[in-house]
Protein backbone atom coordinates (compact mmCIF):
# COMPACT_ATOMS: atom_id res chain seq x y z
CA UNK A 1 0.00 0.00 0.00
CA UNK A 2 1.61 3.27 -1.12
CA UNK A 3 0.90 6.81 0.06
CA UNK A 4 0.01 9.45 -2.51
CA UNK A 5 0.94 13.06 -1.76
CA UNK A 6 1.06 16.00 -4.18
CA UNK A 7 1.26 13.67 -7.16
CA UNK A 8 4.13 11.68 -5.68
CA UNK A 9 3.94 8.07 -4.59
CA UNK A 10 5.67 6.87 -1.41
CA UNK A 11 6.08 3.09 -1.16
CA UNK A 12 4.94 1.37 2.02
CA UNK A 13 4.77 -2.26 3.11
CA UNK A 14 1.50 -4.18 3.50
CA UNK A 15 1.04 -2.81 7.01
CA UNK A 16 1.56 0.79 5.96
CA UNK A 17 5.14 1.37 7.16
CA UNK A 18 7.21 3.47 4.76
CA UNK A 19 9.82 1.32 3.07
CA UNK A 20 12.31 4.21 2.74
CA UNK A 21 12.63 6.17 5.97
CA UNK A 22 14.50 9.02 4.26
CA UNK A 23 11.45 10.16 2.24
CA UNK A 24 9.51 11.08 5.40
CA UNK A 25 8.25 14.61 5.97
CA UNK A 26 5.59 16.27 8.12
CA UNK A 27 2.93 16.31 5.40
CA UNK A 28 3.45 12.61 4.85
CA UNK A 29 3.17 12.06 8.61
CA UNK A 30 -0.18 13.88 8.62
CA UNK A 31 -1.37 11.69 5.76
CA UNK A 32 -0.29 8.44 7.46
CA UNK A 33 -1.93 9.65 10.69
CA UNK A 34 -5.19 10.33 8.86
CA UNK A 35 -5.07 6.77 7.57
CA UNK A 36 -4.78 5.67 11.20
CA UNK A 37 -7.72 7.90 12.17
CA UNK A 38 -5.48 10.18 14.18
CA UNK A 39 -5.70 13.96 14.03
CA UNK A 40 -2.17 15.09 14.88
CA UNK A 41 -1.84 17.63 17.71
CA UNK A 42 1.20 18.89 19.62
CA UNK A 43 1.12 15.89 21.98
CA UNK A 44 1.19 13.45 19.07
CA UNK A 45 4.04 15.38 17.47
CA UNK A 46 6.01 15.33 20.68
CA UNK A 47 5.97 11.52 20.71
CA UNK A 48 6.59 11.21 16.97
CA UNK A 49 9.57 13.58 17.18
CA UNK A 50 10.82 11.72 20.21
CA UNK A 51 10.75 8.48 18.19
CA UNK A 52 12.60 10.10 15.29
CA UNK A 53 15.32 11.20 17.71
CA UNK A 54 15.44 7.76 19.32
CA UNK A 55 15.87 6.14 15.91
CA UNK A 56 18.56 8.63 14.93
CA UNK A 57 20.46 7.79 18.10
CA UNK A 58 20.03 4.00 18.23
CA UNK A 59 19.03 2.99 14.67
CA UNK A 60 15.99 1.02 15.86
CA UNK A 61 12.36 1.65 16.70
CA UNK A 62 11.90 0.81 20.39
CA UNK A 63 9.49 -1.77 21.82
CA UNK A 64 6.60 -0.24 23.76
CA UNK A 65 8.07 -0.92 27.20
CA UNK A 66 11.33 0.70 26.18
CA UNK A 67 9.55 3.64 24.59
CA UNK A 68 7.50 4.24 27.74
CA UNK A 69 10.60 4.20 29.90
CA UNK A 70 12.53 6.50 27.57
CA UNK A 71 9.63 8.97 27.35
CA UNK A 72 9.38 8.97 31.13
CA UNK A 73 13.06 9.77 31.41
CA UNK A 74 13.00 12.66 28.99
CA UNK A 75 9.43 14.06 29.14
CA UNK A 76 8.44 13.14 32.69
CA UNK A 77 6.07 10.76 34.45
CA UNK A 78 2.90 12.45 33.20
CA UNK A 79 3.78 11.33 29.67
CA UNK A 80 5.98 8.31 30.30
CA UNK A 81 3.15 5.91 31.07
CA UNK A 82 1.13 3.46 29.00
CA UNK A 83 -2.21 5.16 29.62
CA UNK A 84 -1.09 8.52 28.25
CA UNK A 85 0.58 6.95 25.21
CA UNK A 86 -2.38 4.66 24.44
CA UNK A 87 -4.75 7.63 24.61
CA UNK A 88 -2.70 9.33 21.91
CA UNK A 89 -2.20 6.19 19.84
CA UNK A 90 -5.04 3.76 20.64
CA UNK A 91 -3.80 0.93 18.41
CA UNK A 92 -0.44 0.70 20.14
CA UNK A 93 1.85 3.66 20.75
CA UNK A 94 4.99 1.99 19.45
CA UNK A 95 3.38 0.57 16.32
CA UNK A 96 1.19 3.53 15.36
CA UNK A 97 3.57 6.30 16.33
CA UNK A 98 6.45 4.57 14.53
CA UNK A 99 4.35 4.27 11.41
CA UNK A 100 3.50 7.99 11.52
CA UNK A 101 7.16 8.78 12.23
CA UNK A 102 8.13 6.91 9.07
CA UNK A 103 10.13 4.32 11.01
CA UNK A 104 10.14 0.54 10.69
CA UNK A 105 7.89 -1.58 12.88
CA UNK A 106 9.38 -1.81 16.37
CA UNK A 107 11.74 -4.71 16.98
CA UNK A 108 10.20 -7.17 19.39
CA UNK A 109 6.70 -6.26 18.32
CA UNK A 110 4.68 -9.28 17.28
CA UNK B 1 -5.00 2.47 36.26
CA UNK B 2 -1.98 1.89 34.11
CA UNK B 3 -1.90 -1.84 34.86
CA UNK B 4 -4.43 -2.86 32.28
CA UNK B 5 -2.29 -1.25 29.57
CA UNK B 6 0.92 -2.99 30.56
CA UNK B 7 2.14 -5.58 28.15
CA UNK B 8 4.49 -7.30 30.57
CA UNK B 9 5.20 -10.88 29.67
CA UNK B 10 4.51 -13.17 32.62
CA UNK B 11 5.55 -16.54 31.19
CA UNK B 12 8.67 -18.46 32.26
CA UNK B 13 11.96 -16.59 32.32
CA UNK B 14 15.07 -18.36 31.05
CA UNK B 15 18.70 -17.38 31.13
CA UNK B 16 19.82 -16.76 27.55
CA UNK B 17 23.43 -16.23 26.54
CA UNK B 18 24.12 -14.95 23.03
CA UNK B 19 27.66 -15.73 21.93
CA UNK B 20 28.78 -13.40 19.13
CA UNK B 21 31.82 -14.69 17.25
CA UNK B 22 31.69 -13.05 13.83
CA UNK B 23 32.65 -9.66 12.41
CA UNK B 24 29.67 -7.29 12.17
CA UNK B 25 29.53 -7.02 8.38
CA UNK B 26 29.97 -9.48 5.54
CA UNK B 27 27.41 -11.87 6.96
CA UNK B 28 24.01 -11.31 8.58
CA UNK B 29 24.86 -13.16 11.79
CA UNK B 30 25.65 -10.15 13.98
CA UNK B 31 22.57 -8.17 12.97
CA UNK B 32 20.25 -11.17 13.19
CA UNK B 33 21.60 -12.09 16.61
CA UNK B 34 21.04 -8.54 17.82
CA UNK B 35 17.43 -8.70 16.63
CA UNK B 36 16.85 -11.92 18.56
CA UNK B 37 18.46 -10.31 21.61
CA UNK B 38 16.01 -7.40 21.39
CA UNK B 39 13.04 -9.72 20.95
CA UNK B 40 14.16 -11.89 23.89
CA UNK B 41 14.53 -8.77 26.01
CA UNK B 42 11.10 -7.51 24.96
CA UNK B 43 9.76 -10.78 26.41
CA UNK B 44 11.53 -10.04 29.70
CA UNK B 45 14.00 -12.88 29.43
CA UNK B 46 17.27 -12.88 31.36
CA UNK B 47 19.67 -12.00 28.55
CA UNK B 48 23.46 -11.86 28.49
CA UNK B 49 25.79 -11.25 25.54
CA UNK B 50 29.39 -12.22 25.11
CA UNK B 51 31.69 -11.12 22.30
CA UNK B 52 34.42 -13.56 21.29
CA UNK B 53 36.90 -13.84 18.38
CA UNK B 54 36.04 -11.36 15.57
CA UNK B 55 32.72 -10.78 17.38
CA UNK B 56 34.51 -8.13 19.45
CA UNK B 57 34.54 -5.93 16.32
CA UNK B 58 30.73 -5.67 16.61
CA UNK B 59 31.10 -3.27 19.53
CA UNK B 60 34.16 -1.30 18.43
CA UNK B 61 33.67 2.49 18.41
CA UNK B 62 33.51 4.72 15.33
CA UNK B 63 32.37 2.19 12.77
CA UNK B 64 31.91 3.62 9.30
CA UNK B 65 29.89 1.58 6.81
CA UNK B 66 29.64 4.18 4.03
CA UNK B 67 32.04 2.25 1.80
CA UNK B 68 30.10 -1.03 1.98
CA UNK B 69 26.59 0.32 1.59
CA UNK B 70 25.28 -1.29 4.76
CA UNK B 71 23.47 0.20 7.73
CA UNK B 72 25.78 0.94 10.66
CA UNK B 73 23.85 -0.79 13.41
CA UNK B 74 26.59 -0.53 16.01
CA UNK B 75 24.75 2.24 17.85
CA UNK B 76 21.90 -0.19 18.54
CA UNK B 77 24.14 -1.93 21.09
CA UNK B 78 23.86 1.27 23.11
CA UNK B 79 20.07 0.82 23.20
CA UNK B 80 20.43 -2.50 25.05
CA UNK B 81 20.53 -0.75 28.41
CA UNK B 82 17.03 0.61 27.74
CA UNK B 83 15.92 -2.99 27.13
CA UNK B 84 17.38 -3.93 30.53
CA UNK B 85 20.11 -5.95 28.85
CA UNK B 86 23.07 -4.94 30.94
CA UNK B 87 25.18 -8.08 31.10
CA UNK B 88 27.70 -7.67 28.31
CA UNK B 89 30.96 -9.59 28.36
CA UNK B 90 34.07 -9.73 26.23
CA UNK B 91 36.67 -12.45 26.24
CA UNK B 92 40.05 -11.04 27.21
CA UNK B 93 42.07 -13.24 24.84
CA UNK B 94 39.98 -12.11 21.86
CA UNK B 95 40.53 -8.43 22.68
CA UNK B 96 44.25 -8.91 23.26
CA UNK B 97 44.73 -10.84 20.03
CA UNK B 98 43.26 -7.90 18.09
CA UNK B 99 45.21 -5.20 19.89
CA UNK B 100 42.02 -3.77 21.39
CA UNK B 101 41.25 -2.54 24.90
CA UNK B 102 38.07 -1.71 26.78
CA UNK B 103 38.50 1.94 25.71
CA UNK B 104 37.96 0.93 22.08
CA UNK B 105 34.44 -0.35 22.82
CA UNK B 106 31.20 1.62 22.54
CA UNK B 107 29.42 -0.05 25.47
CA UNK B 108 30.41 -0.93 29.03
CA UNK B 109 31.47 -4.54 29.28
CA UNK B 110 32.94 -6.95 31.76
CA UNK B 111 36.15 -8.63 30.62
CA UNK B 112 36.30 -12.39 31.16
CA UNK B 113 39.13 -14.86 30.73
CA UNK B 114 38.32 -18.18 29.10
CA UNK B 115 37.63 -19.82 32.48
CA UNK B 116 35.18 -16.98 33.31
CA UNK B 117 33.52 -17.50 29.95
CA UNK B 118 33.18 -21.21 30.60
CA UNK B 119 31.56 -20.52 33.99
CA UNK B 120 29.21 -18.01 32.37
CA UNK B 121 28.09 -20.60 29.81
CA UNK B 122 27.54 -23.19 32.52
CA UNK B 123 25.13 -20.87 34.30
CA UNK B 124 22.74 -20.53 31.30
CA UNK B 125 19.55 -22.31 30.28
CA UNK B 126 20.07 -21.51 26.59
CA UNK B 127 23.27 -20.64 24.71
CA UNK B 128 22.89 -19.31 21.18
CA UNK B 129 26.06 -18.94 19.14
CA UNK B 130 26.34 -17.00 15.89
Amino acid sequence: MDYELDGNSFPADEEGYLTDITVWNKELADLIAKDENIEMNDDHWEVVNFLRDYYEEYQIAPAIRVLTKAVKKSLGEDKGNSKYLYELFPYGPAKQACKIAGLPKPTGCI
Amino acid sequence: MAEEFDDEFDGPVKRFLFVNRKAPYGTVYALESLEVVLISAAFDQDVSLVFVDDGVFQIVKDQDTDGINMKNFSRTYRALEGYDVEKLYVEKESLDARGLTEDDLLVDVEILDSQGLSDLMDAQDVVITS
